[in-house]
């Protein structure tokens, strides 16, 4: 009797097992697929566009031939600047928060704010860096792209910085504070160095995420069809390009267009995996 | 922790300690604990601890776990300060000066007074990197003397000749035992004049944790030892005074062998007989 009475609640937890694994599977295999169609489509329209020309010319007027290259230097310029400002910032409200603060009400609140600013729509950033610096200084500027990235740039670090920082054993800490460290020498030379990878890795996704932002950028640095590194004036970026000249009726500006779309799909790929292999490596 | 085999004894008021051989001839005096309490918050975690702790001694603190034996022994090196809430009143002398007073240093006191804990703790570096930091914090040496002391470190916690050839490699590489000894080193190597030792041995295999035991009685002629474990056997073995705690109290404190075989208090009795805790 009970033998009988247990296989079938055996069998009937073997087949919700198979229904829930085979569902698991499934969703992996539609969320995968998705990605793997998007990397696709870049490569098959993108890698045809791949030329030494999108490296070493300048965007080309509507009709003619050219290359990214002020797209590309205006992204890197930018996004160097904006992690420049970011992470040190971010940084040490990360500290702040692990380290000093951790049973603060006041941290508590940072990190409230910090979340929202985590998932506040980028475009959102864009029209509150217009406000403060475009409008006043009556014009878009490089310096404004930078600071609006820069506003992406920091919740992603501070959150990463607070986490890893946390993960480091309080018996880590009372080792440190047992052979007399004080506690900011503990932070430099102890905690930092055990998070170390860590915070590498939140400062690498945070620009792999400003990497790819349009909107911020369309109210602030705007564009331009020529080499610049004049941080004061318009600047172009490869988001930026991409979404104007993906909206174009010329067939090179398309081109290029999945091109860029292509090398900034490639960076933020190849940050990721930098990222992983950081982590991975720690542990 | 306790089972219906607890001790009948009602308990003692607070300074109610029994001493059990203890003669002062020939004792010198490191630290001095009067009438200590310590506070988690509100609840009271120490009552009225009276104890001395004596220069070039081993002194073992026993008990069930939550007695507070852990609690006394963070105490002495002011670790609770680390942690909001908790806070300790009475007097703990050390050379003359109450090491709870506002006013004391705290980095130079755990300079004095080192520490080393249950699980090892090797800072994230290299093993030279982790006993020449702790000498750089205090004193500036040319490098030439600063490899002398890290040799000398090393080798006092035993480790040299198994680490001689690696002094570059991570810390972290060395097995549990050797971790361990890695952080006596460490603690010696800042010259401090008393070790706590908190279940130094919890994590360790057998033949690691013998090694750690010989090293605490070479130690012993130079520093003044406090450890805290909960195997009695080490207690037995490694210490020369036994202090027994119970719920926040000191029971009973006196010389090793005669509490483990003569106790002077039931609780002692039950305790180190294994009928509770």
């Amino acid at each position: 009797m009970a033998e009988a009475r247990n296989n079938v609640l055996y069998a009937s937890r073997r087949l919700r097992n198979t229904v829930a694994t085979s569902l698991a599977y499934a969703a992996t295999a539609f969320g995968l697929g998705w990605l793997v169609l998007i990397l696709g489509v870049l490569l098959v329209n993108g890698v045809g566009g791949l030329s030494l020309d999108v490296f070493t010319q300048n965007t080309p007027p509507p009709g003619s031939a050219g290359g990214l290259l002020n797209a590309i230097m205006g992204s890197i310029v930018m996004t160097l600047l904006a992690v420049v400002i970011g992470t040190p910032i971010g940084v040490l409200a990360g500290t702040y928060m692990a380290e000093y603060g951790r049973h603060d009400k006041l941290s508590m609140v940072v990190r409230f704010i910090n979340d929202i600013l985590l998932s506040a729509p980028s475009i959102v950033i864009g029209l509150f860096v217009y406000e403060i610096m475009v409008a006043p200084m009556g014009h878009f500027s490089g310096y404004a792209g930078a600071v609006s990235l820069a506003v992406i740039v920091i919740p992603v670090v501070v959150r990463t910085t607070e986490d890893m920082l946390k993960l480091v054993p309080d018996t880590l800490r009372e080792a440190a504070a047992s052979i007399g460290l004080p506690r900011s020498l503990m932070i430099r030379n102890i905690a930092y160095r055990a998070a170390r990878a860590g915070i590498v890795t939140g400062i690498l996704l945070a620009i792999a995420r400003v990497s790819g932002e349009t909107a911020p950028l369309l109210f602030t640095a705007l564009n331009n069809q020529f080499f610049s590194m004049n941080m004061n004036a318009p600047m172009p970026s490869l988001p930026v390009v991409i979404f104007q000249f993906a909206l174009s009726p010329y067939e090179e500006w398309q081109k290029l267009a999945w091109t860029g779309a292509l090398l900034i799909t490639v960076t933020v790929l190849a940050l990721s995996i930098i990222a992983r292999s950081l982590t991975a490596r720690k542990q | 922790m306790t089972t219906a085999s607890a001790p009948a004894v009602p308990l003692q008021g607070t300074h109610q300690v029994t001493h059990t051989g203890v003669s002062a001839a020939g004792l010198a005096e490191k630290i001095s604990i009067r009438n200590l309490e310590f506070f988690y918050g509100d609840a009271r975690a120490l009552k009225g601890i009276d104890l001395s702790l004596y220069a070039n001694k081993t002194t073992a603190f026993i008990g069930p776990s939550g007695c507070g034996k852990s609690t006394l022994l963070r105490i002495l090196n002011r670790m609770y300060d680390l942690y909001p809430g908790q806070r300790a009143t009475g007097q703990v002398m050390f050379d003359g000066d109450n090491l709870l007073d506002a006013g004391v240093d705290i980095n130079l006191l755990r300079a004095r007074v080192g520490m080393v804990f249950q699980k090892p703790t090797p800072f994230p570096m290299s093993i030279y990197e982790n006993i020449a930091f702790g000498i750089r914090l205090y004193e500036r040496l040319p490098k030439s003397e600063i490899d002398g002391r890290v040799e000398t470190a090393l080798r006092r916690a035993a480790l040299w000749e198994e680490v001689k050839d690696k002094l570059n490699t991570s810390g972290l590489g060395l097995s549990g035992g050797q971790q361990q000894r890695l952080c006596i080193a460490r603690t010696v190597a800042v010259k401090p004049e008393v070790i706590l030792f908190d279940e130094p041995c919890s994590a360790l295999d057998p033949i690691s944790t013998a090694r750690i035991e010989e090293l605490i009685d070479e130690l012993k002629k130079d520093y003044t030892i406090v450890i805290v474990t909960h195997n009695m056997q080490q207690a037995a073995r490694v210490s020369d005074f036994t202090a027994f705690m119970y719920l926040g109290e000191l029971i009973e404190f006196g010389v090793t062998e005669k509490i483990f075989t003569t106790p002077g208090d039931k609780r002692t009795q039950a305790y180190i007989t294994g009928r509770f805790g």
